[in-house]
């Protein structure tokens, strides 16, 4: 599902060049959880959006379900993550303008593909129900506690039927029970939607949950270090 | 691009921002408001011109002439008086008239009518419909109702005029044509032109001005007139109009009017677009993450932009339809505040020229002016959403920027072209504009530098605090400096060029100075005149001789010559037809400077040579082109008298004394016919009126204005004026206060996300809210000082070189504006940072995470 080879990025800091990834190659099986897990400033969250297509590599390619994302201009990338990628973040990124239900029906207003009218709007209804937000969704993210809000962007991140998932530190933000009930939610609704899921998280133990824990540091994947569960 | 997205993100994002999308449109309203009113306002003015073009003059035609109508055109108007059309003759002229009862006093525009003028429109009087009584053989009067006022007399009193009593039968209320001011300036008397030599007022040195008016059915037959007798005319110094000029000047006045006020108003709306540019970037700031998560989730940079665009659209509508009733509405006010300067009845309606132009306005703001800082929504990195604070490398040139900025400045230009009075105006207040943006940006970009290396390191710390927020990443330096000094430059070059204006009309009021002129006093009344001065007033300054002449010819070419001459560039046709009043002394008085030549300080010869020698002021000397050494003849009454320029004058007309174009040396004058002028201060009241009567009733003819009752009108005059600039200038204030809103509102959002984590950390609110204060106190006095240098500057230049006049600088009141624009940015700026005092950090951490 997703190809990176040589993955290499720098950034210009302070008038010096700074790489922060190199090296990096890569293969995510369709429907595989992959965790991505290190220190902080490993390039956990770079990598993770070379692979999703936010940003362009300084050197090597990304293929992303077949689709080569390094010839793409930022729209074309646009197009792709609108069709086949859902994200989680660590800080929610919910839209604070928009309710719950709004929020969950961005993805698929942009993607009209998906679904459109009073479809869309019962799948994403059913889909914070899903989440447990049934009674929630005209309030505003505002309104809502730090869980509620994760469990909101969980539903949007599905929304759009998405083929693969980018989560990053999806419960950094949240208690260790809100975290772990979040967490479950977002396996399981991996698992029913049979969605290729890329987690990157400092948390080992959210990690054992993932077929496959790629660890890095210091800009480079660790020899030796990808485990994967059975 | 998804469309059905656009329109509900566009929609749904707008519901957040509602004090911004307030502000915005509201700043947008408050422009188009002022330019719709003004547009329809002169739309108004013209379509009543049209309508009542025939009103206006009264009649077909009009003749006009300083002297009585020569005999050839006087036979013409007979013989076509003889042929069925009907002639009206009006003579006016300058006098005092007295109230017996009341014993008051007053100079009045006394005009003889006889005739059945006027042929269109009417006059109206009160009580209703007593023009007619004119027409009838009665000693009757009607007057303005500002003269019956000062006269304290009403209807059946009498009025004395010369050595004839007339009984005021009403009061004018509206005479077409005629702008209401004039009944300031000099109250109108209309009297039977049969009782005209009862008067005894048309003696020599009276300046009375004559005119016939003529209904010859129609237009076209008024165009016939003018070419078949148009040599004629010429000839005879006749000036002759028909109601299409007069059409065509009132139209061409009134616009000027209205240009002036639409300036005014282009900078209420110019003042909008920098407000809006202000909010958006507010808005823009506040988006940033939003826009980011929206790239993430796979929209386009288009469909991102569209969505923000539209808001702007949308917000531009409402804010011109709100501006478009407040202008109607304003509109309807306008015929009222500036009934004195109008010279017909104006109606209000509604068209739909100025409504389509107050949409388009409104758009082109919020375009104009919001896409500049929407245009950062582009380069907004998806990446952004991971990472806060990621941004995309800059690009080095961004076409799209430069475009927008292009467009923007040729559509200020054009826009300033279409309103100003005249393209030089329009392109000197654009110049203005670019200058003052240009010099502030500097300035903030300077203060930024200076503060960083001038950093008051052994301040306290929220002295330095407040100082750094100057120059550190993010600050709002550059964005309030542009925003708060263009506010106060608008408000204070306005301000200055309106003193400017008004100090030139202040009368110097000191004791010492003369307040009563007195003139057309003919030679055999100066002692009687002089004996009355010394019994009533407290001084005097010696009778001053005024002899009227015309010029014959110059340097031995006749004035007709020169006039023929279309080769070269010729005098001005002005200054070689009119009637001078000329004078003869041999000193030079204190409001003259000779720049070239010499003055005769040599003693008057006794015996009068065949030239004589003649001192000429600059500009004349320019109009007529002469110098030094040339020869004038003059034609003084009837006497050829022979004249060589010995200095050329520069004179301060200003100053309230006797000035004159043409000063003779003694000798050569001294027997013509003329009258005198002579000034004197009295300082009680009573003793004013005492004078003023026993003249008017020693010497009739004699006329006396009182500089005290000038003043008084000149204010009244002005005070109309300025209140008609005033009401437009209001918008520009309350836009201004949007513009410091907008602007203290963008730094707000930067400052408030620091001052959280100060305040989380320890900082007692007391300490944020003095770090506050100090940013936005030196903030507030950069961008003061800044937009009252500017102001100071444009107001000079406008003063010296738009109106020609003196100018001094009005430092008090620049001060107060100075003072209030940066308390204004300061208490606004606190105003911002009130929730800084009474929330708990953790709601605004959270908020300001969002």
């Amino acid at each position: 599902m997703i190809v990176a080879e040589n993955l290499e990025q720098t950034y210009m800091s302070g008038g010096r060049p700074l790489t922060v990834l190199r090296d990096i190659s890569l293969a995510v099986e369709p429907q595989g959880f992959v965790a991505i897990v290190g220190p902080s400033g490993s390039g956990k969250t770079t990598l993770l959006g070379l692979l999703a297509g936010l940003d362009r590599p300084t050197r090597g390619s990304v293929r992303l379900d077949g689709q080569e994302l390094g010839g793409l201009s930022e729209d074309e990338r646009a197009r792709i993550r609108a069709e086949k990628v859902g994200f989680v973040f660590q800080t929610f990124q919910l839209i604070p303008t928009l309710t719950a239900l709004e929020n969950v029906l961005v993805p698929v207003e942009l993607h009209p593909a998906a679904g459109h009218g009073a479809a869309a709007d019962r799948r994403a209804r059913e889909l914070l129900g899903r989440v447990g937000l049934a009674e929630r969704v005209h309030h505003y993210p505002a309104q809502l506690s730090g869980g509620e809000q994760q469990r909101v962007a969980l539903a949007r991140a599905f929304a759009n039927q998405p083929k693969i998932l980018f989560a990053d530190e999806p419960t950094g933000n949240l208690d260790a029970e809100t975290g772990g009930a979040v967490i479950d939610l977002l396996i399981a609704l991996n698992q029913e939607a049979a969605t290729t899921l890329v987690l990157v998280t400092h948390d080992q133990q959210l990690a054992r949950n993932a077929h496959r824990i790629v660890r890095l540091s210091g800009g480079r994947i660790v020899p030796n270090s990808e485990t994967a569960r059975s | 691009m998804t469309h059905g997205f656009v329109l509900a993100m566009a929609v749904r994002e707008a519901r957040s921002g509602r004090k911004q999308i307030g502000l915005y449109s509201g700043a947008i309203a408050l422009g188009v408001a002022a330019l719709v009113a003004i547009i329809s306002f002169r739309a108004d003015v013209a379509a009543a011109i049209h309508q009542q073009a025939r009103g206006l003059l009264g009649a077909d035609m009009e003749l006009r002439s300083s002297r009585p109508f020569p005999e050839p055109v006087q036979a013409v108007l007979d013989s076509l008086e003889g042929s069925g059309t009907a002639v009206s003759y009006i003579t006016s002229f300058t006098s005092m008239v007295l109230a017996p009862r009341t014993g008051r006093t007053r100079l009045v525009d006394v005009r003889a009518v006889a005739g059945e003028y006027p042929y269109y429109g009417t006059i109206e009087t009160h009580p209703a419909g007593r023009w007619g009584v004119l027409r009838a053989a009665g000693r009757l009067v009607l007057a303005d109702p500002s003269g019956l006022v000062y006269l304290d007399a009403g209807v059946g009193d009498t009025l004395r005029i010369g050595d004839a009593d007339f009984v005021v039968a009403a009061a004018l209320e509206r005479i077409p044509g005629e702008v209401g001011i004039q009944a300031a300036i000099g109250p109108r008397v209309y009297i039977p032109a049969a009782h005209l030599q009862e008067t005894n007022l048309l003696r020599f040195g009276s300046r009375a001005r004559y005119a016939a008016y003529l209904n010859l059915g129609d237009g076209a037959a008024a165009s016939a007139f003018i070419e078949e007798y148009e040599d004629l005319l010429e000839e005879a110094r006749v000036r002759a109009a028909t109601a299409a000029d007069r059409e065509e000047s009132l139209a061409e006045y009134s616009d000027a009017l209205g240009r002036f006020l639409g300036l005014v108003g282009l900078m209420a709306l110019l003042l909008g677009g920098v407000a809006t540019a202000s909010a958006v970037n507010v808005y823009v700031k506040r988006k940033l993450n939003t826009v980011a998560v929206l790239r993430c989730l796979g929209a386009s940079q288009r469909t991102v932009f569209a969505v923000y665009l539209l808001q702007a659209v949308l917000i531009g509508l409402a804010g011109s339809a709100i501006g478009i009733a407040i202008g109607l509405l304003v509109e309807r006010s306008l015929p009222g505040l500036l009934a004195d300067f109008l010279p017909l009845e104006v109606g209000t309606s509604i068209r739909p020229g100025p409504v389509l132009a107050g949409l388009g306005l409104g758009l082109w703001v919020a375009l104009a002016f919001g896409v500049l800082p929407l245009l950062t929504i582009r380069g907004v990195a998806p990446l952004r959403a991971l990472r806060r604070g990621f941004d995309a490398p800059a690009r080095r040139i961004d076409v799209w920027r430069v475009a927008t900025y292009a467009v923007l400045g040729l559509t200020v230009l054009g826009l300033c072209l279409s309103q100003a009075p005249v393209p030089a105006a329009g392109l000197a207040f654009a110049i203005a504009i670019t200058v003052t943006m240009c010099a502030l940006w500097v300035t903030a970009w300077a203060l930024m530098r200076a503060t960083h290396r001038f950093f008051p390191r052994r301040a306290p710390y929220v002295v330095r605090q407040g100082v750094a927020n100057l120059f550190r990443p993010h600050n709002q330096t550059v964005s309030v400096t542009l925003t708060v000094g263009f506010g106060v430059f608008l408000l204070g070059s306005l301000d200055v060029v309106q003193r400017n204006i008004l100090d030139q009309l202040a009368f110097d009021m000191r004791t010492d100075r003369p307040n009563l002129v007195v003139f057309d006093v003919q030679p055999d009344q100066v002692a009687g005149v002089e004996r009355l001065l010394r019994i009533h007033a407290d001084t005097s300054l010696a009778p001053v001789p005024m002899v009227p002449s015309r010029i014959a010819a110059i340097n031995e070419r006749s004035v007709d010559s020169l006039l023929r001459d279309t080769t070269g560039q010729r005098p001005s046709r002005w200054a070689l037809r009119r009637e001078y009043r000329n004078t003869y002394r041999d000193t030079v008085v204190n409001s003259e400077t000779v720049v070239a030549g010499e003055w005769w300080h040599r003693p008057t010869p006794t015996v009068q040579p065949d030239v004589v020698r003649i001192s000429i002021e600059e500009s004349l000397a320019e109009e007529l082109r002469v110098d030094l050494g040339d020869h004038i003849t003059w034609d003084v009454q009837g006497v050829t008298v022979e004249s060589e320029i010995a200095s050329v004058r520069t004179v301060d007309w200003a100053r309230f004394e006797p000035n004159f174009f043409v000063v003779f040396e003694p000798g050569a004058l001294e027997q013509a016919p003329q009258t005198f002028v002579m000034l004197t201060h009295v300082g009680d009241l009573e003793a004013n009126m005492t004078l003023q009567r026993e003249l008017v009733v020693n010497h009739p003819n004699v006329s006396v204005v009182d500089l005290r009752l000038v003043q008084e009108t000149i204010d009244t005059v002005v005070q109309s004026v300025t209140l008609a600039v005033r009401v437009m200038a209001l918008f520009s204030i309350v836009c201004g206060i949007a513009v410091l809103i907008a602007a203290v509102a963008t730094s707000r959002y930067e400052r408030l996300r620091e001052n959280v984590l100060l305040k989380t950390l320890g900082a007692e609110t007391r300490q944020v809210v003095r770090i506050l204060g100090v940013e936005y106190l030196a903030l507030g006095s950069l961008a003061a000082v800044s937009g009252i240098v500017l102001a100071g500057i444009a107001g000079w230049a406008a003063t010296r070189f738009l109106f020609d006049l003196r100018f001094s600088l009005p430092l008090l009141p620049l001060a107060v504006l100075g003072v209030g624009a940066c308390a204004l940015t300061t208490i606004i700026g606190f105003w911002g940072g009130r929730d800084l005092a009474n929330r708990p950090p953790l709601a605004m951490l959270r908020e300001i995470a969002e």
